[in-house]
């Protein structure tokens, strides 16, 4: 059976022996075309160093940031000179300490005075202990470690694990230990560092706290359903405003999450994307009439108007926002200007072409009925173009919105500006995952609004070219 | 017969009164509503801009008038210059060539596993979509701002977030063109009893292959650009230099950066435009 298949098919090789050859040639140029790439990707892959990644990649940053992200601690602080003056801290933060007079903030309950009424106790969210004493640090009741230990300040006045000699490696992992510190650090969320000075201990928590009302709030008590409740109630909780008011204060003024500011940013980077777009389209509308053959007779005209296009989109947005920035100094109307001036390029390219391919045959019947030239663009021409106009302004709304925040962070203020500087300060990243998560909000909810507008203006939302 | 006549155009009159009415007023919302848009925002840009309108409108060639005065002033020591910045054009050429290729696979991979004509499973699919939608609208910039954060200046922020961009842009495109490719090949291979892997490489490939190609040019195009964007903030290229230069305000190597960049991206363009009509013009 399968020497006959072999037969005809050297018969059928023989009685067309140009379509295999054909097929053999083409079957080779794709292999070497594959061969170049593959050839291409391992260069690059050299070039731009990705064998690197490993290298460059430090867990342990990726660790805190991923866990600052998503996490909140509170610093508590003693120093050795007087170990009675404990300080506790939100985030470190010497303007959120817990239990100063002034703020009224009670201290939080996993603080408290040991059982034997002289050591005060850290206690974990693992039910881990920290105790603190005159003259040491006892570490107990830690899962996973079967023991307890003390760290101890030596005649020099440097910290030491009492008894780490007669210790396995098994137990002393969480330790690290150097000439001045030792630090435990069982998982990420608990942290003791040992210093000649002071102690301090981390404790994280999971959770964005106070993201609603900051630390030295008078809100801060209250759950948020709580106080929106509360805004309905007569009983003011500060006698100077009412209630209403001094809670969409306390929301807009918070100092942890900034909501005043990252709102109104992002408003400016969403006027940047919306005004831009606008702009571009209100002058590419007449140009794309002007360089269109079929509408402008003049070639001169229609030739110059494309080299602007060109040019135009050309110069990318990069270098427009540049110009811009000088100009008109940080702000939205730098982002107006360089979305709408490369847009205007993109537009007016695709309009024109939009309007070079309407048919001619409706426009004919409107020259049919005696109208002039310019009734004949408006009823022959204009309603066949509509829809593709209205469908690429909003498709370039949606890439404008991130464009405009790309704009901001070179400079022109906005979303992208506030990012870079959370990011900046290198420990605010949960405001930086607040930012990033707002924005992607914001770029599928364009995305989204877009298609709608899309949908109900023209009855589809794919995109359409022709 | 000749008396229904009249009272039937009065009927079309009245129907086509209602009708030019009711597209008159939403018209004129529409018409409404953005110019509300602009007032809005062009209130908030006021607000929010540090320096005035009148005074930007002002300066607006200021900047440019010094860049090509100060070109000038160099005469015709000015072309080695632009010739001393082209390997740095080229490593930011060679960052979005790497990543797009590699996004390119990756979207491949992306629009096989969520085009419903290969793939039977609902939640697989809606599971792809949402990856690609996230990976898509995330701007670029900011995936390369946190790993350039966390691994240093490189390059290789700039690739794995063009990368990361590429593949979900690209996805979303190729699933569209596999779920609206004809189903006739892959039902005359599911005849001939061919397994999936079969039907994707002599069916579904074959057909969608130029339309890919195609849009990966296009792709290209973007990412040159993006890739320059990101050199602007720290992932190296002609980007970055042309950041030290703007700062060190050397207004002659700006311009010749800024050539380079234009004359590259128009070229593309044209490139692109080219390749792309070879591809699927012929096809069609």
């Amino acid at each position: 059976m399968s020497s006959s298949l072999a037969i005809q098919r050297e018969n059928i090789r023989k009685l067309f022996p140009d379509t295999f050859k054909q097929a053999r040639k083409s079957r080779l140029r794709g292999q070497i075309i594959f061969f170049l790439v593959l050839v291409y990707l391992i260069v690059g892959f050299f070039t731009l160093d990705v064998v690197d990644i490993p290298k460059k990649w430090k867990p342990q940053n990726a660790a805190m940031f991923v866990l600052d992200t998503y996490a909140h601690k509170d610093h508590v602080t003693m120093k050795w000179e007087n170990h009675e003056d404990i300080k506790i801290a939100f985030e470190g933060n010497y303007r959120s300490v817990y239990g100063r007079d002034n703020l009224d903030k009670s201290i939080p309950d996993w603080f408290y005075k040991n059982s034997d009424n002289v050591g005060n106790v850290v206690e974990f969210n693992n039910k881990g202990k920290a105790i603190l004493y005159k003259d040491k640090v006892e570490i107990v009741n830690f899962p996973k470690y079967e023991r307890g230990f003390t760290i101890k300040l030596n005649s020099n006045g440097k910290p030491y694990l009492v008894g780490s000699e007669d210790l396995v490696i098994e137990d002393l992992k969480g330790f690290r230990i150097t000439e001045n510190r030792v630090e435990f650090r069982p998982t990420l969320y608990e942290r003791i560092q040992v210093y000649p000075k002071k102690v301090e201990i981390h404790r994280y928590s999971i959770g964005w706290k106070y993201f609603w009302f900051d630390f030295s709030s008078p809100l801060e008590p209250y759950t948020f359903f709580e106080a929106l409740g509360l805004t309905f109630s007569k009983e003011r909780v500060v006698p100077e405003m009412s209630n209403l008011k001094l809670f969409l204060t306390e929301i807009k003024d918070n100092e942890a999450f900034m909501h005043g500011r990252v709102w109104w940013a992002m408003l400016e980077t969403i006027v940047m994307a919306v005004l831009g777009t606008m702009f571009a389209t209100v002058m590419a509308l007449p140009l794309s009439f002007l360089a269109a053959y079929n509408v402008t007779p003049i070639k001169a005209l229609r030739f110059t108007l494309r080299r602007l296009f060109d040019t135009l989109r050309g110069i990318d947005f990069l270098i427009w926002s540049l110009i811009f920035l000088r100009a008109f100094g940080p702000g939205p109307f730098t982002g107006i200007f360089a979305i709408g001036f490369t847009d205007t390029g993109t537009l007016g390219k695709l309009y024109s072409e939009a309007i070079e391919n309407t048919e001619k045959k409706q426009q004919e019947g409107v020259q049919s009925t005696g109208a002039s030239k310019f009734l004949q663009h408006r009823f022959g021409i204009i309603p066949q173009i509509l829809p593709i106009f209205v469908s690429q302004s909003l498709y370039y709304l949606e890439s404008n919105t991130r464009g405009a925040v790309i704009i901001g962070a070179m400079g022109a203020g906005g979303i992208g500006l506030q990012f870079l500087g959370a990011l900046g300060t290198g420990n605010d990243f949960e405001n930086v995952a607040y930012m990033a998560i707002l924005v992607l909000a914001v770029v599928i909810f364009m995305d989204r609004l877009s298609a709608w507008l899309r949908r109900i203006l023209i009855g589809s939302d794919q995109l359409i070219v022709r | 017969m000749t008396k229904a006549l009249p009272a039937n155009l009065e009927q079309i009159e009245v129907n086509l009164k209602k009708l030019t009415n009711q597209r008159t007023r939403s018209s004129l919302l529409g018409i409404a509503i953005l110019i509300l848009i602009f007032f809005g925002g062009t209130l908030v840009s006021l607000e929010a801009n540090a320096g005035s309108f009148g005074r930007g409108i002002a300066n607006f060639f200021n900047y440019p008038r010094d860049l090509f005065v100060d070109t000038f002033e160099m005469g015709w020591k000015y072309w080695p210059r632009v010739i001393k910045y082209i390997p740095e054009l080229i490593i930011t050429l060679n960052i979005a060539l790497f990543s797009t290729s590699i996004g390119f696979i990756l979207a491949i991979i992306f629009a096989i596993f969520s085009s419903r004509n290969l793939i039977r499973n609902k939640r697989v699919i809606q599971f792809t979509k949402f990856l690609m939608d996230v990976t898509r609208s995330f701007p670029t910039l900011i995936i390369a701002m946190v790993f350039l954060y966390l691994m240093g200046k490189s390059s290789l922020p700039a690739v794995i977030a063009i990368t990361i961009h590429t593949a979900g842009a690209l996805g979303k495109l190729f699933t569209e063109a596999i779920e609206n490719c004809d189903g006739k090949p892959i039902e005359g291979l599911s005849s001939v009893g061919a397994t999936w892997t079969q039907k994707i490489r002599f069916s579904v490939l074959p057909q969608v292959l130029p339309l890919f190609l195609s849009y990966g040019i296009l792709r290209l195009e973007i990412n040159v650009r993006e890739s320059t964007i990101l050199g602007f903030v720290g992932a190296g290229g002609i980007g970055e230099m042309l950041a030290a230069l703007i700062q060190w305000n050397y207004g002659a190597d700006v311009l010749a950066c800024m050539f380079l960049l234009v004359g590259t991206i128009i070229a593309l363009d044209y490139l692109s435009a080219y390749w792309r009509h070879k591809l699927i013009g012929a096809n069609q």
